[in-house]
């Protein structure tokens, strides 16, 4: 009986996902009666969001005889219910189809997460629980607060201030000076949360002005917070602020010139990187031939790419591999753990609806009228994509490892929180802009 | 450009790179799969091994060549029925993997039993079998091959001309696989005669006068309506500014033609159409041979090495056109280059798994016989093969000649070390001569001449392989 729920799930989960991802798409093609026919889909989607996580839990709990996981699973479905049910019940305008997408992300990610650490799931599912509890404020905030243009020069200088004061206070995560003790046990990760200030500058500083030499005024601010997090040695999240900096200033202005220049100075910057820091040197060793380090410097990239081989089209089965092999599993190769377990098609589609949550978010932002809220709209997804691609890519050695978090999936509550807050802010400017007629 | 355009911009970028990137993903895991899964430090591989046993290995007439037996408490061992009959080809899968042990690992220790199976194991408490392979190697030719090569070091590669399919590969010295953990000290810390190196695909051999096929292909290719008017005065050496070079015990040859000089082994001649030769011309050729290069093969084996550039002195050039100097080939490199002789200029790629079966017989993956590339043309190819059946009918392999079937091939003697007369014996060829249906490639290492040595054991293998396919 064991065997055939294991085996069979494993197909199953496989065939939902599928389905799932290509509704994630199928949602772009323009329909006439707007409202109508998209709700049949948002609810087909959401039939296959949880045969995919009734089948993945089904699969844990046979798989390992816990009990527990049960009550885990009953628990993520009330919380991704809650979310599905609830959230248009406040916000009647919300785009759902971002919603779903992020609910199957979160849910992925619990799951998976149960699996390498079930304690750690459940302090996860904490984390989310409170992220979405402050996430559903920011909409009804964003509609009633009118004062976020003015304050640009005041996010840059919080940004920077934040940054440096972890730089010089802070204490060492895996090498890097990135993290705060709260109380006892709760460590943040504040650069995470700095992204969406982040955000809030470079929309304010760009939306009305855009001459050269407010390009380079916001250059010198964003440029400190990438300076700052090169010293802390975040690489990942210097290269982030650093893209975002980029495509906003290209889209503000319309000038692809810019995107040139940066991929230039970026290329630059990364040489000098690799010339001055050893740590960056070591990555990339370990990037260009991993299996001849493979015992050392590329321990970490060879054992995530055993793990995506071992797994093959339809995974070994949850339970059934060995992804604790991988150093920082649950954070930096949770992408890897999915295609060791649950397959490779699998990770594929992951790595889709991602990219479906962008192309939606890119979507909102063509329609904002307003031009402050489009850039935030707009730089949020670069962001977020870009950090996908460094992870993702990073654990498949594309490219060097650059030590980011999957958003929604890997375990942490800063990431969590964030990436949630940041598409709460997009789906709260996709209401306000829903409410005035598309004029927001 | 709009902010509407910049940002479909953006989007159709970050598009495009996830597409790639998915792409990628899928490509690293179809072609890395096996290997990522073989990698010793992969801890997978355990896993895998926890819950299936090892699949067993069949010849083709469905031998067991390797098995893991169970006793009453489940303890597992590989058996090895023919001792060390296969020891190289086969290999053994405890202190580390060799042969197919190591090739078809991944299919050995991976599973494609019924789930039925799977769940009646399941509430026996039992491990699943993983599956099985089916590989091309002959009992009985090998058997033959190992008999003939006796205590003598050396290597024989027999493969099928049309498929490439490998028959038989047998290296002496050998060893016994069942005890390879008590014996393995013994073999690691004997760097002298090297008992775990498949000579066959891992020796590096001087290749003596079989090379003489190369260099008559190379002169073939330079010299193609004119060839056959080529004459030399063998006066049983040859010298070249003040460089020598003697043909075999100083024999002399006399008149020969183009076809004698090859019949007859002339090193002299060889040397004098050597200095003919376009260096560069046979440069190309020789990385068409795959000289310096990678073979299509899965075994792991050694590359060969020559060296043949316009800087080269002519006594390296007299020297390499007889097979001596620096260069370095493997038997089964030089079974390829005959194989492909045999089958009109196309070389086929060696292999020695032909399909995998889970426990209950369902044919899992069929490994078809695959054509790599053509590597002479039709002409050269019928050319070489009216040379190499010269040689057996009147030259230096006429023990193979007035048998019940006819065969061609080129013998060699290829001197090694500094003392004079020393040499391994050679032969390379194939069987029928007119239509060729096995290729015999073998070492015989410090004997003596290929004809004496190395011919007779061809012979047997010949007549091992007609009588089974006559039965």
């Amino acid at each position: 009986m064991k065997e055939y729920i294991t085996e069979l799930s494993k197909y199953g989960i496989t065939a939902c996902m599928l389905i799932y991802t290509i509704s994630s798409y199928v949602c772009f093609i323009p329909v006439k009666e707007k409202r109508k026919e998209n709700i049949g889909l948002y609810i087909f989607q959401c039939v296959f969001l949880f045969m995919t996580q009734l089948l993945c839990f089904a699969n844990l709990t046979v798989a390992s005889g816990n009990y527990e996981y049960i009550f885990l699973y009953v628990f993520v479905q009330i919380f991704l219910l809650a979310i599905i049910a609830m959230v248009p019940l406040i916000y009647e305008t919300v785009n759902r189809f971002l919603l779903n997408n992020m609910c199957m992300l979160l849910g992925t990610g619990l799951c998976i997460i149960s699996r390498l650490s079930f304690k750690k799931s459940v302090k996860q599912y904490i984390i989310a629980l409170a992220s979405l509890t402050i996430s559903l404020m920011i909409p009804y905030f964003l509609s009633r607060v009118h004062f976020l243009k003015k304050l640009t020069w005041v996010y840059g200088l919080v940004g920077f201030g934040v940054l440096s004061t972890v730089l010089l206070l802070g204490e060492i995560t895996h090498g890097s000076k990135i993290t705060f003790t709260m109380f006892e046990n709760i460590t943040f990760q504040p650069s995470e949360f700095v992204k969406i200030i982040f955000v809030f500058f470079l929309a304010g500083a760009l939306w009305e002005k855009r001459t050269f030499d407010r390009v380079a005024l916001t250059a010198v601010f964003a440029g400190a917070h990438v300076i700052v997090l090169v010293l802390s040695k975040d690489l990942g999240s210097a290269l982030i602020f650093f893209v975002g900096y980029v495509f906003v200033v290209f889209t503000a202005t319309g000038n692809i010139l810019y995107l040139l220049l940066g991929a230039a100075g970026g290329s630059g910057a990364a040489y000098a990187a690799y010339k001055i820091f050893s740590h960056v040197q070591t990555r990339v060793l370990a990037w260009r031939d991993p299996w001849s380090h493979l015992t050392d410097e590329s321990w970490s990239i060879t054992q995530s790419l055993f793990a995506m081989g071992s797994g093959s089209w339809f995974g070994m089965g949850l339970l059934k591999g060995n992804p604790k092999s991988i150093p920082y599993v649950d954070q930096d190769f949770i992408f890897s753990s999915i295609c060791e377990e649950l397959g490779v098609i699998f990770g594929v589609c992951l790595i889709l609806i991602t990219l479906s949550c962008f192309i939606n978010i890119c979507k909102i932002a063509v329609e904002v009228k307003d031009r402050f809220y489009q850039l935030i709209v707009y730089g949020i997804g670069i962001m977020y994509i870009f950090q996908i691609f460094l992870t993702v890519g990073g654990g498949m050695n594309l490219i060097p490892l650059t030590g980011v978090t999957l958003p929604f999936i890997s375990y942490g509550g800063s990431s969590c929180m964030t990436t949630m807050m940041m598409f709460f802010i997009v789906q709260g400017i996709y209401i306000r802009m829903q409410q005035e007629g598309g004029k927001a | 450009m709009s902010t509407k355009t910049s940002i479909i911009v953006s989007c159709g970028l970050f598009t495009t790179l996830f597409l790639f990137m998915a792409g990628f993903l899928v490509r690293f895991v179809s072609e890395n799969q096996q290997d990522m899964v073989n990698n010793s430090y992969n801890s997978r591989q355990e896993i895998l091994l926890s819950q299936n046993y090892r699949g067993t290995i069949y010849s083709r007439d469905g031998e067991i060549l390797a098995e893991t037996v169970m006793d009453s408490a489940q303890n597992e061992t590989r058996v090895y029925p023919f001792e060390n009959l296969f020891s190289h080809v086969v290999g053994y899968s405890t202190n580390g993997r060799m042969g197919v042990e190591a090739q078809a690992n991944y299919y050995l220790i991976n599973t494609n039993t019924s789930i039925s199976n799977k769940v009646a194991n399941d509430m026996a408490g039992v491990k699943n079998p993983g599956d099985n392979v089916f590989t091309t190697l002959d009992v009985q030719i090998q058997q033959v091959a190992d008999e003939q090569l006796s205590i003598y070091k050396g290597a024989v590669v027999v493969t099928e001309v049309s498929t490439g399919k490998i028959l038989a590969m047998v290296s002496h010295p050998d060893f016994d696989p069942n005890e390879i953990s008590e014996i393995w000290s013994s073999l690691i810390s004997d760097s002298e005669s090297s008992v775990l190196v498949n000579r066959a695909t891992q020796g590096l051999y001087p290749p003596g006068s079989t090379f003489k096929i190369i260099t008559a292909l190379e002169y073939i290719r330079e010299n193609p309506d004119s060839f056959q008017k080529y004459n030399f005065k063998c006066p049983g050496y040859y010298k070249y500014d003040g460089n020598r070079i003697n043909c075999y015990h100083g024999i002399s040859h006399g008149n020969v033609d183009f076809e004698r000089s090859f019949a007859k082994s002339c090193n002299s001649s060889f040397a004098n159409i050597g200095m003919t030769l376009d260096r560069a011309s046979f440069s190309n050729t020789l990385q068409e041979l795959l000289f310096g290069g990678e073979l299509p093969l899965t075994l792991s084996y050694s590359q060969s090495s020559t060296v043949v550039s316009t800087e080269m002195s002519d006594n390296d050039m007299m020297q390499t056109s007889i097979g001596q100097g620096q260069t370095q080939i493997t038997p089964i490199h030089l079974n390829m280059i005959t194989s492909a002789i045999a089958n009109d200029g196309i070389l086929m790629k060696p292999y020695v798994v032909e399909h995998v079966e889970n426990a209950e017989g369902n044919v899992i993956k069929n490994f078809k016989s695959q054509e790599y590339r053509r590597i002479m043309t039709d002409e050269e190819a019928a050319i070489l093969r009216e040379l190499m059946t010269a040689v057996v009918e009147e030259g230096t392999a006429k023990k193979l000649s007035g048998l019940s079937y006819t065969a061609a091939g080129k013998t060699g003697s290829a001197e090694y070390g500094s003392v004079k007369g020393e040499s391994h014996a050679w032969f390379t060829g194939f069987a029928p001569a007119e239509n060729p249906e096995v290729c015999v490639t073998i070492i015989v290492e410090g004997a003596g001449s290929g004809g004496d040595y190395a011919v007779p054991i061809a012979r047997r293998i010949f007549d091992a392989y007609f009588r089974e396919t006559k039965k």
